[in-house]
């Protein structure tokens, strides 16, 4: 069923497509067109599951040493960072939203390098076990903690298959206001959602992209001709930890 | 002395008394002085239109402003609207104030917007334990500049 639903969203958004691509191409000339780049959902708009966010990390691209993505994500969602206000918190219960990751193989010594974060998991175990609700996914795909109704319980952090959860200790000032966090809740890796929904990337893909080393795609899994869609047919990106059947957001290549 | 002498003196002192009262109503001066109290609720920096003070009229505001906002947190927070017109850093970037240093006043000083009524009531609120309790972004509400500032 959910097959034939898909095939008919596909249909639609084929059609869709065309309609905006004759709406949003300008021909300034005979043969030269002038194309507007697609615009955001308008701020009054509520997410529709038509599109599901996603990410691809080619792991021959990322760079040994490189810290670019975590440092750029502290700085626009606040947390870790040189004036970290978790002060009294010890380095395994400070936040980490995104993680670099080290993987070597021990016969060849071939060493991987990856960024880790929540996955945004299709059928994510953090919600299945959330008392509250305060766990969800958004229709686009996009876990998230809503932090007005998360008691704390941390049930999540033990639910999460790769640790991508933290947990705030204590009282936090200044916080980021498009990123709000405080003592007594559990927090995550958002895919920026305060960015996706102007339109824009994930600060730690612009960040990758800025350092040149262009090892992260983030786009619409459902758009056939998004980038990341594209590389995804015709280079695959493995899930970590596919054995789960999570059906996870982020994808990783060379794993 | 005579019954309705006792009566003048106690009538008297009672007046005097009452007269000595920060009465609500004589106390108007100095903006929004609350009644019974030091506290003062401070003007914004501007008004939401011309003929509009704040996003909603007034009388509306001060009784209903808690049901806007928990409105648009869940609007925002499950189906990413994003709309200004009733978002709490909205409410922030016109109704902080700074002080004699030129500072904004946080939240735990009663001179803020929110913690004079808040204070005054008895009422704690959670909102700042997560979000910001001064301006960090610009405005992005179309509004006129206060004549009061």
């Amino acid at each position: 069923m959910s097959d034939t639903n898909k095939q008919m969203n596909s249909a639609r958004r084929e059609f869709l497509g065309k309609a905006g691509a004759t709406a949003g191409a300008v021909a300034i000339a005979p043969g030269v067109f002038l194309t507007t780049p697609a615009a955001a959902r308008p701020a009054d708009q509520k997410v529709t599951s038509d599109k599901r966010w996603g990410l691809l990390i080619d792991t021959a691209k990322c760079a040994n040493g490189c810290n670019a993505c975590v440092s750029a994500c502290e700085t626009e969602n606040g947390w870790g960072g040189a004036d970290n206000s978790e002060k009294h918190s010890n380095d395994e219960q400070q936040a980490q939203w995104i993680r670099v990751v080290h993987l070597k193989e021990k016969a060849t010594g071939h060493l991987t390098t990856l960024p880790l974060m929540c996955q945004h998991c299709e059928t994510p175990p953090c919600v299945d076990v959330c008392p509250t609700g305060a766990s969800f996914k958004r229709a686009d795909g996009i876990v998230l903690v809503d932090k007005h109704i998360c008691i704390g319980c941390r049930y999540c952090m033990m639910a999460c298959p790769y640790k991508a959860r933290s947990f705030i200790h204590e009282d936090l000032k200044d916080q980021k206001p498009w990123a709000p966090r405080g003592k007594g809740t559990v927090e995550s890796c958002t895919l920026c959602v305060q960015r996706v929904d102007k339109g824009e990337i994930p600060a730690c893909v612009e960040a990758c992209n800025a350092e040149n080393h262009n090892a992260m795609f983030f786009g619409d899994l459902y758009e056939e001709d998004s980038e990341i869609s594209q590389q995804l047919e015709q280079h695959g990106g493995e899930q970590i930890r596919a054995d789960l059947g999570l059906n996870t957001g982020v994808r990783y290549r060379g794993i | 002395m005579s019954q309705s002498a006792l009566f003048c003196r106690v009538f008297g002192v009672l007046f005097a008394l009452l007269m000595m009262l920060p009465l609500g109503s004589s106390a108007d001066e100095e903006g929004h002085r609350l009644p019974f109290s030091d506290l003062v609720m401070t003007e914004p920096a501007r008004h939401f239109s011309a003929t509009q003070e704040c996003v909603e009229p007034e009388d509306e505001m001060k009784r209903n402003h808690m049901n806007y906002i928990l409105h648009q947190r869940d609007e925002t927070m499950h189906k990413g609207i994003r709309t200004r017109q009733y978002a709490l850093e909205e409410c922030i970037n016109c109704h902080a104030i700074k002080g004699d240093d030129g500072e904004y006043i946080r939240v735990e000083d009663p001179r803020h917007f929110c913690a004079t009524c808040h204070t005054y009531a008895s009422v704690n609120i959670d909102c700042f334990q997560c979000h910001a309790d001064i301006p960090v972004r610009e405005t992005t509400l179309l509004t006129t500049e206060g004549e009061s500032q």
